[in-house]
């Protein structure tokens, strides 16, 4: 057991240090572009990382670390979720964008006249089930039609922001604003409570640290958990068994949905207060970020998901101090996939016993367009 | 709407039907040439998907690899620009040895990122789905991060390509007239495209190379068994299909535009999957289905630009401009579930081949 824990921990590990360290080096070849930098300066990528754990370790910098984590847990289970099912969830921008609208919309509505206890939790709830209904959208189209998940949800994705930017402009528009904007929800007590001492640290934060338990119980010890893991380890056998598959897809597909339109919800409420035109946070590609570094394991995506809130936290010190831009977090991010899944620690080991196997590929979806698993 | 109550009501809306298709005809040109400008980069990723999917690889990092190609095809020619000077573009295309290199390094980088996709999916032997994501992923990542780096430098761009003019009598040939001014108007890369279309086309269906691509794509063991490396056929059709995404990423920062934007794709990629699969996996097939869904985009720019007039311009005006801009993406979801069942992807597409003495 315990071995299986170090083997598990070992991989992902393996992999952020040797994409650390590849970071590293493309700091150093591009040190040149830096403004005040030197071509070919071995001291930039010293000075970034330490800027980038200077801005992580600090009282602030751990509370910013649980503020930026909390979307990523829930939006990661979100993805963990649909892994587990054999489906991959692309269309987390879409689904954060709706649940933060539809908590933009109620708290607009209702937020001044019945006050924060009944405001809130109705704008959390709008919010998810929001992000439930973009969810149920490919699932449906996938569990009738056969249509690929991976393609309707990008094609939503759009859809969905310009849908939100169109509610920015229109209905929930801030009047006599210079740029589209909706009115900050502070101002109409839908903010979430802050705790004492501390300059960001929202109570949503608990929201997302509870939802791990609750995924986990859900996938582990109930039967729609079961038969969500059974579709996503073998369709085929899930289906002689006498599951529902087209109906799980879209439940799924839902359920994922649904923690991705959490996250949009947590993150206005308590983080960003107000929208405006184009808002994207990168969620999307960043859940599916921390779900692959789970391996779906939503222990796995509580770790992940403060791994990579730790990152983004740290990331504009690093561009204050060392003027590297934080773009590099997203480079640094496929590097880690990329080290995680091609399995560098099991290649190396391996070739060095010569003679054991290769690795098995991981069947985390069916690499198909059409679906016979739906038939 | 006239306040006309009863069956009378019907009639506005024939009306209507009749404005549009007069306004359609009345604006054949402006439309049918933006349609096919715009199908361009779309038409490239759907070919390129052919190309990999029909030898057995599912390539969704086509959108990273274009993203990548569309910065590396501007900046290498914004780089030999500043090196050699102004200099007078041809009298075809515009062109200049600055843009001709930097569509050079474009189909270079290309190459190189497909190399990446075709270790991880042949070799290694990843899920092709999560491969291609990553690919996405980093494509994003690194050029956001090369283009915030680059864009403090004072750097005046290689400009772009012009399109090959058409001579007015061509385009008011009746009938035909349109049909020459749509395909005609177009830069470099956009006739290049057609052409590929045709060449390709023939090549997938008529050609050894073709036959052995197919062959592999549906069954993988019986291309091996009759002495053809399976393995070495998959990674030259997707390294070679990375100089088609790499046109298309070109087109953009070069034909389109004259300059890189952070993420300028724009899920052009992935609308690209969507029309390979909606024409079947063929090139000509896969041109058309980006030809409609670009002509969502070509009747959005025409709505803008010239609006309609009459009860037609009325309606028009009450429907959101974000309507216009997603109707693209729109079409592309009703179109692929409309279709996706009665198109069918080749029998080993996805799976990794293992030969039977590795194993």
């Amino acid at each position: 057991m315990t071995r299986r824990v170090i083997q598990s921990l070992a991989e992902p590990l393996a992999a952020i240090v040797l994409a650390l360290l590849a970071g590293g080096i493309m700091i150093f070849l591009l040190s040149g572009l830096v403004p005040g930098r030197q071509p070919f300066d071995a001291r930039l990528p010293i000075d970034a990382y330490g800027a980038l754990v200077s801005g992580i370790v600090s009282f602030n910098g751990l509370t910013s670390t649980l503020v930026y984590s909390t979307p990523l847990i829930l939006g990661g289970l979100g993805v963990a979720v649909g892994f587990k099912a054999g489906l991959f969830n692309i269309g987390g921008r879409g689904q954060f964008l709706m649940g933060s609208i539809a908590s933009v919309a109620v708290i607009s509505a209702i937020g001044g006249a019945t006050g924060p206890w009944i405001a809130i939790p109705l704008a959390l709830l709008a919010g998810a089930l929001a992000g439930a209904l973009a969810g149920f959208i490919p699932g449906f189209l996938k569990a009738t039609s056969g249509a690929h998940e991976v393609v309707t949800t990008i094609m939503l994705n759009y859809i969905l922001f310009y849908v939100s930017n169109w509610a920015i402009k229109g209905p929930l528009t801030l009047p006599r604003a210079p740029q589209p904007t909706t009115q900050d929800i502070s101002e109409l007590n839908g903010a979430l409570y802050v705790l004492p001492f501390t300059r960001d640290l929202h109570i949503g934060v608990f929201i997302a640290l509870l939802a791990v338990p609750i995924i986990w119980f859900v996938l582990y010890k109930t039967t729609l958990g079961f038969e969500i893991r059974s579709a996503g380890a073998n369709p085929d056998a899930a289906r002689y068994a006498g599951m529902k598959t087209r109906r799980l897809i879209v439940l799924t597909m839902s359920l994922s949905g649904l923690l991705m339109g959490l996250a949009g919800s947590v993150t206005l409420l308590g983080q960003v207060h107000q929208t405006s035109f184009g808002y994207d946070t990168g969620i999307g590609f960043d859940a599916i970020t921390v779900a692959l570094l789970a391996s779906s394991n939503p222990i796995g995506v509580l770790f992940s998901g403060l791994l990579l809130g730790a990152m983004r936290a740290g990331s504009p010190a690093m561009q204050s101090q060392a003027g590297v831009p934080p773009d590099l977090i997203n480079a640094l991010q496929a590097i880690i996939l990329l080290f995680l899944i091609v399995n560098v620690l099991r290649r190396v080991l391996a070739r060095r016993r010569a003679g054991t196997s290769t690795p098995e590929p991981a069947a985390l979806t069916a690499g198909k367009y059409s679906t016979e698993s739906v038939q | 709407m006239s306040g006309i109550p009863g069956a009378l009501d019907a009639i506005p809306l024939i009306g209507l039907v009749f404005q549009l298709m007069g306004y359609l005809i009345e604006n054949i040109n402006p439309i049918s040439a933006t349609t096919v400008a715009v199908s361009v980069p779309i038409a490239l990723a759907a070919l390129c998907g052919v190309m990999c999917e029909r030898s057995g690889v599912v390539n969704i990092g086509l959108e990273g690899i274009m993203l990548i190609c569309a910065f590396v095809g501007w900046y290498a020619s914004a780089l030999v620009a500043g090196a050699l000077g102004p200099e007078a573009p041809f009298p075809l295309f515009g062109a200049t040895p600055a843009l001709l290199i930097g569509v050079l390094a474009a189909i270079v980088a290309g190459m190189l990122v497909s190399l990446l996709h075709a270790w991880l999916s042949i070799s290694a032997r990843i899920d092709q789905i999560i491969g291609g994501t990553i690919i996405n992923i980093g494509a994003a990542g690194i050029t956001g991060y090369l283009y915030t780096l680059v864009s403090g430098q004072s750097l005046t761009g290689a400009g772009q390509f012009t399109p090959l003019g058409v001579p007015q009598e061509v385009a008011t040939v009746p009938l035909v007239g349109w049909l020459l001014n749509a395909v005609l108007n177009q830069g470099p890369i956009g006739l290049t495209t057609i052409i590929i279309v045709i060449i390709f086309q023939i090549m997938l269906f008529r050609s050894r190379w073709g036959l052995r691509t197919r062959a592999a794509g549906e069954h993988p063991r019986a291309v091996e068994t009759v002495g053809i490396d399976v393995i070495r056929l998959r990674y030259r059709n997707v390294v070679m299909s990375g100089a088609l995404a790499a046109l298309g990423g070109a087109w953009l920062s070069m034909e389109y535009g004259t300059q890189f934007q952070a993420n300028m794709t724009n899920g052009r990629g992935f609308i690209g999957l969507a029309a390979m699969i909606v024409g079947r996996w063929s090139p000509v097939g896969a041109f058309g289905a980006a030809l409609l869904f670009a002509s969502a985009t070509g009747l959005s720019l025409s709505i803008t630009i010239s609006p309609p007039s009459g009860d037609l311009g009325n309606v028009f005006s009450y429907i959101p401009s974000e309507f216009w801009d997603a109707l693209p993406y729109i079409i592309t979801i009703v179109i692929l579930a409309g279709v996706v069942g009665r198109s069918i992807a080749p029998a080993a597409d996805g799976q990794p081949y293992e030969r039977e003495s590795a194993s």
